[in-house]
């Protein structure tokens, strides 16, 4: 019986089964492998991935309300918003007890700004009645905050602040799309065209970035052959003209453009010099979008250079000799053979370019005046300007989202275990 | 290139200069922004424009105190300091961290291979501006905004990418039986490590490095938010202040920047030759 | 490779030790808004502040823009670096409505004027909120290229007139200021401006007016934009802040003239962050810097007006040119003819809706 056995299953020298033996190799072979991605993973996922899972958190989080008014909150549930009548007695004293708790903690205009997001006026509302519900004593409480301020017996400020007293929000992420939550009627209305931003914008920048990739798959195009078919020794050289660019600082180079592109700038001066336009006619090519798209494109361009150029160097040149031998027109042995060649870099770097495009920042805010700025500028104006940190993380996750859908189109395309650096 | 084979048609001929000259064109395009930079860093008045008397080469339109101010100021060399601290420690952890990263990836039998690979890039592919303010807000939480430290390593995870990429890069097409070769010749997976896997991976090493060292060193938009005035390097020191002046200090600060990074690449074409003629590729 | 990791490596050893041996003396870590208003800072405050006090060594932060943001962020960490922020009234009343800064007591913290008048009287008005110590008024005003018009602009309504002075204007990308002009050049009485400007047809009607000038308007988001775009010839008028005109047209001697004309007035001063680690030291230099003399002194360097009725008849001749600085006071009676005050409590009420409104059309 056992000698049966070991004629069906190989033995190691050892006398383990090979399958076995072989398994267990794999699974310490699998084990190596991981814990040497295991330190950066963690370092990622800590340095990283958390932030960003964070932010995306921040976007829905609406616990200030809950924090800051939770007596109201919670007496404000039984009142129906529907009945077309001010909440009762107990709801102003309970406001008011939240209010003079939220003062003596210096709360009470954060939660204005909070709810100022949703209607205008609350800010002043809640600032205005930190300042006078030290007065108010004794009931009736709600004769008494409405004397303060007549807001406090309209129907809608109560509204909006039963509407937005969840401890989640859409609220941000319907701005972020042009939507607003009807605090009466709890319906989701759309903005009116005149008043839409974000669609425009999120657009606006899809539009400028596609133009851009394009632009640099044009320009891009020929240098890579160049560099790809030319003797390395040259190649080595030129490619410094690529690379120069490439690491030097964006501001720089957007500085430059601007010293470049300005109506008393360098490219209309040689304009005039030359005489194709006149003195009067100095063309306006920055603080537009014209601005925007040539310095992204040049600022862009060796991220689609390098990729299209790894790619084209393993082409070998004995396949067009032989289309070209065979009898077909260079052109067309070009098309035919050279062409389909070098999609997996076109693709690659296409989409990395479209991609570093989309959540472009810096250099729009700078040369793009009002038809050249993008969505990351908002979102950058929300996170540190205006402190709407909630829309802004909202603005956020769906420009995130949008990139990552890029870049799974991107790995089905080209795969990322190809993606070349040069 | 210079000799074109005789059997060209004409028209075939004159596309080859035609392509030569739009790529030329190219090149100039890439380059010619750059070397605007220069002239204008000279500047008397603190504008970006040319002045009539610069274009006049007239002295009087020129001045070296945008120099004097970056070489003299407090601010800058603080900016300086830091820019060469934050890109060193910050490269240090990339590339480490990736290299061996790289290494467990391209090894036979890796699990999860390309989820664990996108998850390692990600930090590319992320939008700056939302990698800015996601770790803007986490990092002021647990106390690194306004940090070296926290500059530092978000810097780090900017620079994992590349060195990711670059290192994986090198090793496709590694032959995992030069391992074996050498294994079985006797050599201990260390000096199978030194020996074999060391000088393979090194140029990819390299270059991943001073992709890392390069993008900390001219990283803006998320110094600006993570860091502070400690932290600030010099893109952070050429951005802050806009509100009250742009000063062409920044442009003195660009050109030294643009002769840096020439020596960087020329340092690294030489190494790449150097490393050509150990392998014996011989340059066509 | 080794070579050039040998000399990183030593680069940032020196630097570390070179980082280290700097922390001796207190250091006071004071966030302003850099160039020419830091430097102003630097000679009027600072500078004498620690020539008087070798202990004290005042570092400039010129990372004032993002301020707000920053100190959010810090005082959640409770890692608060900042000793002392300089902010405009708007973001002052915000930082004190989250509880970021200090409260101050104006008259027991403060420096008393030379006659004895407490120092919440001298400031008067202008101390806007508890936190609050203004410093400057400032104004977001007009200069125009005096050789690209065919005749001097005296109004803010000829920003609007595109026929008499063709060119483009640079005006901030924000509604602060816009909307207001626009109103004025629309018709609106100035005193009825904000009452208008509340409701939805007068923001419309505002954004009708600018809407007569879009195509000529370069926005600018930081207050160095306009002096270069008038030096480049890029506008023929643009706003800004009044004191980056001054030194455009006295320092740089550029053909720029001020149109004073609806200026709107704000102002700038200093808060005190909460959980500053040297808050002794920094009420201390907070006292010696708000005094009479030191915001007269600070004209010599910009020109600003004092924030102190007391500083006023102080000031004198500028630093270095030796011009008399009064007359290009914003607050100069010939210059101050028209003018509007932020009203702050309207635009903490409006500024995210009038925001958002001007940024759709901004978008059409």
């Amino acid at each position: 019986m056992n000698t049966a056995q070991a004629n069906t299953v190989l033995l190691t020298a050892d006398g383990t089964p090979l399958k076995v033996s072989l398994a267990r190799a794999q699974r310490r072979s699998k084990i190596i492998a991981f814990s040497m991605v295991a330190p950066l993973l963690i370092f990622i996922t800590i340095a990283f991935l958390v932030p960003i899972t964070d932010m995306l958190l921040l976007s829905g989080n609406n616990e200030i309300v809950q924090r800051i008014l939770p007596k109201t909150v919670e007496v404000l549930q039984s009142w129906d918003e529907t009945s077309g009548e001010l909440p009762d007695e107990i709801v102003f004293a309970a406001m008011v007890d939240d209010i003079k708790k939220a003062k003596a903690a210096r709360e009470h205009t954060k939660i204005g700004q909070r709810l100022n997001y949703e209607s205008s006026g609350f800010s002043s509302l809640f600032r205005k009645a930190g300042r006078k519900v030290k007065k108010i004593k004794k009931p009736p409480y709600k004769e008494a905050l409405i004397k303060s301020d007549k807001r406090w017996g309209k129907i809608e400020t109560w509204q909006v602040v039963k509407q937005f007293s969840g401890q989640f929000t859409d609220g941000y992420y319907l701005a972020a799309i042009d939507f607003k939550r009807n605090p009466s009627t709890g319906n989701i209305d759309s903005l009116p065209s005149k008043d839409s931003i974000y669609l425009k914008l999120f657009l606006r920048t899809m539009l400028l970035s596609t133009l851009i990739t394009f632009l640099t798959f044009i320009i891009g195009f020929p240098i890579s052959y160049l560099l790809a078919t030319i003797p390395t020794r040259i190649s080595n050289t030129l490619i410094i003209f690529v690379l120069l660019p490439f690491w030097t600082s964006l501001l720089v180079r957007t500085t430059s453009w601007i010293a470049l592109l300005q109506q008393e700038g360098v490219i209309n001066d040689f304009l005039i010099l030359v005489g194709l336009i006149g003195e009067d006619g100095r063309l306006a090519m920055i603080h537009n979008a014209t601005g925007t798209v040539v310095a992204m494109t040049h600022i862009l361009l060796p991220f689609m250079i390098l990729p299209m150029f790894s790619v084209m160097k393993t082409i070998p040149p004995s396949f067009m000799r032989a289309a070209i031998s065979l009898g077909a027109h260079p052109w067309r042995a070009f098309w035919r053979i050279y062409f389909p060649n070098t999609v997996a870099g076109i693709g690659a770097g296409s989409i990395l370019v479209f991609i570093i495009a989309i959540g472009y920042y810096i250099t729009p805010a700078l040369v793009g005046g009002s038809s050249g700025t993008f969505i990351s500028n908002r979102i950058a104006y929300h996170i540190s300007q205006s402190l709407n940190w909630g829309l802004g993380s909202a603005l956020g996750v769906i420009l995130l989202g949008i990139v990552l859908a890029f870049f799974v189109l991107y790995d089905r395309i080209v795969g990322i275990d190809n993606m070349k650096l040069g | 290139m210079s000799s074109l084979p005789s059997y060209l048609s004409l028209p075939e001929r004159i596309w080859h200069y035609v392509f030569l000259g739009i790529c030329a064109a190219i090149l100039f395009f890439l380059i010619f922004p750059l070397l605007v930079i220069a002239p204008l860093s000279f500047n008397a008045v603190p504008f970006f424009t040319f002045t009539k008397e610069m274009l006049a080469f007239d002295p009087a339109g020129f001045s070296l105190k945008w120099y004097e101010e970056f070489f003299t100021s407090l601010n800058w060399q603080g900016a300086v300091r830091n820019s060469i601290i934050i890109a060193f420690f910050a490269t240090i952890i990339s590339t480490s961290l990736g290299t061996l990263a790289a290494l467990g990836l391209s090894r036979p039998h890796m699990p999860y291979r390309t989820l664990l690979m996108s998850l390692l890039i990600s930090p590319m592919i992320v939008p700056l501006i939302i990698s800015a303010a996601g770790m803007f807000f986490f990092y002021s939480r647990i106390g690194l905004q306004g940090t070296h430290l926290g500059v530092i390593l978000a810097h780090a995870v900017l620079g994992t990418p590349f060195v990711v990429i670059t290192v994986t890069a090198t090793l496709t097409g590694f032959d995992n039986n030069l391992i074996r070769a050498s294994q079985s010749l006797g050599a201990t997976p260390t000096t199978t490590f030194f020996k074999v896997i060391v000088p393979l991976i090194t140029p990819g090493v390299i270059s991943g490095a001073l992709f890392a060292f390069v993008t900390s060193f001219d990283e803006v938009v998320v110094v600006l938010f993570v860091g502070s005035y400690k932290q600030r390097t010099i893109p952070w020191q050429m951005f802050s202040g806009i509100r009250e002046q742009i000063s062409p200090t920044i442009l003195s600060a660009a050109t030294l920047l643009i002769l840096i990074t020439i020596a960087l690449l020329t340092t690294l074409e030489l190494l790449r030759r150097r490393t050509e003629r150990i392998r014996g590729v011989t340059p066509s | 490779m080794k070579n050039f990791m040998r000399a990183m490596m030593a680069g940032a050893v020196m630097a570390v030790i070179g980082f280290a041996g700097q922390a001796m003396a207190t250091e006071l870590v004071v966030v302003s808004w850099g160039g020419a208003y830091t430097a102003s800072q630097q000679g009027a405050y600072h500078a004498p502040y620690m020539k008087k006090n070798p202990g004290i060594k005042i570092i400039n932060d010129d990372s004032a823009g993002t301020a707000v943001a920053k100190l959010r962020a810090m005082a959640q960490a409770g890692n608060v670096t900042w000793d002392l922020i300089d902010v405009v009234a708007a973001d002052a009343m915000r930082l004190c409505d989250e509880g970021l800064v200090e409260v101050i007591n104006h008259d027991s913290d403060l420096a008393a004027a030379p006659d004895g008048t407490p120092a919440s009287k001298d400031f008067g008005d202008l101390i806007v909120s508890e936190c609050f110590v203004p410093q400057i008024v400032y104004s977001t005003t007009f200069g125009y290229r005096t050789d690209k018009v065919s005749k001097p602009m005296t109004s803010i309504c000829d920003v609007f007139d595109t026929n008499t002075f063709p060119g483009k204007r640079s005006l901030q990308k924000s509604p602060l200021g816009n909307m207001e002009w626009a109103l004025i050049c629309d018709g609106v009485a100035p005193a009825k401006i904000y009452d208008v400007l509340g409701t939805s047809a007068g923001a419309d009607r505002a954004l009708a007016k600018l809407d007569s000038i879009k195509s000529d308007v370069v926005w600018w988001t930081a207050g160095a934009q306009t002096p270069q775009l008038l030096a480049d010839g890029e506008v023929v008028v643009g706003s800004t802040y009044n004191g980056r005109l001054f030194s455009l047209i006295a320092e740089e001697k550029q053909p720029v003239a001020m149109l004073w004309d609806w200026q709107v007035f704000d102002l700038d001063g200093w808060v005190v962050p909460k959980g500053t680690k040297n808050k002794a030291e920094v009420m201390k230099f907070l006292k010696f810097a708000t005094d009479t003399q030191r915001l007269a002194d600070q004209s010599k360097f910009i020109s600003y007006g004092p924030a102190r009725a007391s500083s006023a008849p102080l000031v004198g001749k500028h630093g270095k040119l030796g011009i008399d600085m009064a007359p290009h006071m914003p607050t100069d009676p010939n210059n101050a003819k028209t003018t509007i005050l932020t009203n702050y409590e309207f635009w903490a009420d409006n500024k995210d809706d009038l925001d958002a409104k001007f940024n759709a059309w901004l978008l059409k």
